[in-house]
């Protein structure tokens, strides 16, 4: 008998795309035509292209499943690809050697999927096999069985907050639009993802676009909106042109346009493509950039739910908040809530990076430790270094420091430490990071992103990155990290929009937490954790120092001098501090600090 | 109407009415530099942040609506701090060359920073350099004293319509410009510069022609047309070196080029100031007297031998509506003709 047997999937996200899923897929086609699978094995075999499953440090990834048992390959190479058809596919023994191991199961362990359930598991660009698995079936419910307000209860009772930044109550929001009388309503999906580092968003789009639509026509039937704007980045191309044909599949099933499934209610969605500014991820920028205005902030009230696009009721929601309305209403209000802490319900998608082992993007219940995420998820620090602090929130988020990672990670605590939730983006740092560099990292962005509008935001990021960088280059002053609290302070308060009332976080955490490492910078002209190059210098130690000669070899700037087979020595004034040496010497000969 | 404390003093504004114009209603001083009671409101200076019982952050007064029963306070220490972070801010990337400014005596950032006496900054570091000058023929543009309040961009889009400025980069760089950053191009109505808190933008021909404590301002009628706009005249030296106009005029303190730019000609030595008759062939200067009798008779003379009709007569819309009503009667009924027309009777 013939059957839907045998499935490869292969990773075809962002991470995958880079590391060449579209050649091992193009490899497995070739392999099992060459071969003629179907009638070698006599069975039904199938390839697909996936989204994103997270451990895009492994990709190429690739998932063999033969009557439902499945078996991850890491790392594929389309070389590699013959070798699995022929032993795992034709004779059913899979290739040990390349599959995951351990870590790869220890990564997912403590992972909860609600938004990334069908990520990585069905083809982005084919409804059908989001619709196998269950999509459409919340939307039905919805049109079919629930009024407007019922829908915005049962997404108020799953304790939904925003995933954008701010966590502001979903359900709550969309209330306040349901009870605005005006004719025209509009939603927006904020897809802009500004912050360095994140993409969560993205991956969503890119691994599961329907959750996001299906969730969007959800929120427009509840709150009584005609029309949808996706605002994505026009960086995004793979997820803008995901995006496109599951927009253009939905419209051909009916679940988009004019009377969706019979229901007499009409909707549709249009793109509209940011030009990369991370203040348009702001809502009153946003509006005013899909308006074709500049994209500057406005003073809030009136909100956008008052008076938003073109005046009219708005409401803005991130593409993360978006996606886990189809499972909410599918699988009800209860069942999400279990997930979570009191106040903050549910799974948050968080992009792990920086000195972790395994980097990717996760999905964790809220209130799980920083601890789980970094040691069982994450694996642990690189090079079983020590662990210095976690950086949460993107730019507007703050550095919690080692001693704090017990706390759980939901909105309220997060803040009570000095960060945020944010986006989600999570940043690891070791020893070998330099705290005073970090927050200054943090500020040559959100200073050249500020919009420049007001005072506070444009001019005092601006002054804070100068005297961030004075310190960091030897030229700090005694009083500076007490000017930097003053002025990050008065730029919290006095700024307009978020970007500015949350830039200052960064130097804030950073000096709350590790006032030790600025005051040794300052005061002692010295980096500890040897990062900052102005504060560096190399010296050969005379009793380690086997006058090899091979530092001065590599030295750039002719620095080093010396006999041969005697100890050599770095003439100070002529040094720049590249550490070449430092890396080359055999013998531990050369110190750094 | 809405009732809100401020300060602790009752106001009674209407629906609509923002804190900072309730506030003013009550003559309670709250610093500003983007604001103008004209403009759209725009919350970008922070100057005008007051704390409303109930908000967690200090708000701006100018963008906040009045809402019955608000209790507003517009100053205490920890705004005061902002306001003063907000002025040193602003000083520390401007040029601060008050010695040579246009604008000293009559600017916002100077006397925010004498109201808080500023003599030193805490904050320092790059400043905006722009080296480009605008080759336009009316407006100085310094950008390096610009504050980016937006009443320019504002005023330029929402009472004149023509948006010529916008905008333009982000963070620090952000600048006002016309497109692609050309020469400015516009119908140059400088109402621009009527509204810039700053030396930012003047008018280029004041330039270097008289401090603003030594000008003596004359209130008049603009004479270019009908519209009767009010005018200011600033006036150094025996010389009008510029036109101004009061918001608290029928044209709310707005002009058009010609009224605010077009006054070059009292003081230029090509001016008619007698009438002149061609004799042999050159203008001769002559009294009132013979030339009307000279008018008037070849009027006579040409009605005369060709009949009125071979006569036409054009006024200007630079006479008022009396003139102008005279001027019809007269080639009406002394002259008898119907040829009379108007440069402004579209
Ligand atoms: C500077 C700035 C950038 C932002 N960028 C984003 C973004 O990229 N994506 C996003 O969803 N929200 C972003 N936000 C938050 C949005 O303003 C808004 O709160 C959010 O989209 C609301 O959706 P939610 O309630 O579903 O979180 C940003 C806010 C600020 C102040």
């Amino acid at each position: 008998m013939k059957g839907k047997d045998i499935q490869i999937k292969v990773c075809m996200g962002t991470g995958g795309l880079a590391a060449g899923g579209e050649t091992v897929l193009r490899a497995f086609r070739e392999s099992l035509k060459e071969k003629g699978i179907d009638a070698t094995v006599d069975r039904n075999c199938s390839i697909h292209q996936v989204g994103c499953r997270g451990f895009c440090a492994r990709d190429v990834l690739v998932d063999v499943i033969i009557d439902g048992e499945k078996t991850t390959y890491q790392y594929i190479k389309p070389e590699m690809v013959p070798q699995i058809v022929e032993e795992h596919i034709i004779k059913g023994m899979p290739v040990e050697e390349w599959t995951v191991k351990d870590d790869y199961r220890q990564f997912h362990e403590k992972q909860v999927k609600v938004v990334l359930a069908d990520c990585g598991e069905i083809d982005p660009e084919e409804i059908d096999s989001y619709i196998d698995r269950g999509g459409y079936e919340a939307l039905r419910r919805a049109l079919t069985e629930m009024t407007p307000e019922q829908i915005v209860n049962t997404i108020e009772a799953s304790g939904l907050r925003g995933r954008g930044g701010a966590g502001f109550p979903t359900g709550l929001k969309w209330e306040y639009a349901r009870k605005n009388p005006s004719e025209v309503k509009y939603i927006i999906c904020n897809a802009d993802e500004g912050d360095p580092g994140a993409f969560m968003d993205r991956s969503i789009i890119e691994g599961n676009p329907h959750s996001v639509i299906e969730g969007m026509i959800i929120g427009a039937y509840a709150i009584g909106a005609k029309k949808g704007y996706v605002y994505i980045r026009a960086e995004y191309p793979l997820a803008v042109k995901r995006l496109g044909i599951a927009l253009e599949q939905a419209r051909q099933r009916g679940f988009l346009g004019d009377d969706i499934l019979g229901s007499g209610f009409s909707f549709d969605i249009k793109i509209k493509l940011g030009a990369g500014a991370f203040v348009c991820g702001e809502e009153t920028a946003l509006i005013a950039s899909i308006e074709g205005k500049r994209g500057m902030p406005r003073a809030k009230p009136p909100f956008p739910v008052e008076k938003g696009l073109w005046g009219k009721p708005t409401v803005i929601n991130n593409v993360e908040t978006l996606a886990n309305v189809p499972y909410i209403i599918r699988n009800g209000a209860l069942w999400f809530a279990q997930y979570g802490t009191d106040k903050s319900k549910g799974t948050k998608v968080f992009a792990l990076t920086g000195k972790v082992r395994n980097t990717g993007l996760i999905e964790v219940p809220m209130g799980i430790t920083l601890r789980e995420i970094i040691y069982e998820i994450g694996g642990g620090i690189e090079g079983d270094r020590r662990l210095k602090a976690v950086q949460t929130g993107g730019p507007s988020g703050g550095c919690i420091p080692a001693h704090l990672i017990d706390i759980p990670v939901d909105y309220e605590n997060l803040t009570k430490v000095g960060s945020i939730v944010g986006s989600g983006g999570m940043v690891v740092m070791d020893e070998t990071d330099c705290m005073v560099n970090i927050a200054k990292y943090f500020l040559e962005f959100t200073q050249a992103e500020s919009c420049g509008k007001c005072v506070p935001c444009r001019i005092g990021t601006k002054r804070l990155l100068e005297i961030l960088t004075r310190i960091t280059e030897g030229r700090g002053r005694p009083g500076d990290i007490e000017l930097l609290e003053v002025l990050s302070n008065d730029i919290k308060l006095g700024s307009l929009c978020g970007l500015g009332q949350t830039a200052p976080n960064p130097v804030l955490s950073t000096i709350k937490y590790f006032r030790d490492e600025y005051e040794a910078h300052i005061h002692e002209k010295r980096c500890p954790a040897g990062v900052c190059k102005n504060l560096l210098t190399y010296t050969i130690l005379e009793e380690f120092c086997k006058g090899c000669t091979l530092c001065a070899k590599v030295c750039p700037a002719g620095a080093i001098v010396g006999e041969r087979k005697q100890p050599h020595r770095i003439v100070q004034e002529i040094c720049i501090k590249c550490g070449a040496c430092f890396e080359t010497c055999k013998f531990s000969a050369i110190k750094k600090g | 109407m809405i009732t809100l404390i401020i300060d602790g003093k009752y106001v009674e504004v209407p629906e609509g009415a923002t804190v900072l114009e309730a506030a003013r209603e009550a003559d309670i001083y709250i610093p500003t530099l983007c604001d103008d009671p004209r403009l759209e409101p725009f919350g970008a200076c922070r100057l005008c942040l007051v704390q409303i019982k109930g908000m967690p952050r200090p708000v701006t007064a100018c963008t906040t609506p009045a809402r019955e029963g608000m209790e507003v306070t517009t100053t205490n220490d920890e705004i005061e701090r902002i306001r003063r972070t907000i002025v040193e801010l602003l000083l520390s990337d401007h040029p601060n060359d008050c010695m040579v400014c246009e604008k000293a005596g009559d600017c916002t950032l100077q006397e925010l920073a004498y109201f808080y006496g500023l003599r030193e900054n805490r904050f320092w570091g790059e400043r905006r350099q722009y080296s480009k000058k605008d080759n336009n023929p009316f407006i100085e543009r310094d950008m390096e004293k610009c504050v980016l309040c937006g009443k320019c961009v504002r005023v330029c889009e929402e009472v004149q319509g023509v948006s010529a400025i916008d905008f333009a980069y982000r963070g620090f760089r952000t600048i006002v410009a016309p497109a692609f950053e050309k020469d400015l191009n516009c119908e140059f109505c400088g109402q621009c510069v009527s509204v810039c808190p700053t030396g930012a933008l003047v008018g280029k021909l004041s330039l270097g022609k008289g401090r603003q404590k030594d000008i003596k301002r004359v209130d008049t009628i603009c004479p270019y047309c009908g519209c009767g706009c009010n005018i200011t005249l600033h006036v150094s030296r025996n010389e009008i070196i510029r036109v101004t106009s009061s918001p608290d005029t029928l044209n709310e303190g707005w002009l058009c080029v010609k009224g605010r730019f077009g006054f070059k000609f009292v003081n230029h030595p090509d001016r008619l100031k007698r009438p002149l008759i061609r004799k042999n062939g050159r203008f001769e200067e002559v009294c009132w007297d013979e030339a009307l009798d000279y008018v008037a008779e070849r009027l006579k003379e040409i009605k005369e031998r060709y009949g009125p009709d071979a006569i036409a007569g054009l006024s200007s819309a630079r006479c008022t509506n009396e003139e102008n009503y005279l001027f019809q009667k007269f080639m009406r009924a002394a002259v008898g003709t119907n040829n009379v027309d108007h440069c402004a009777r579209y």
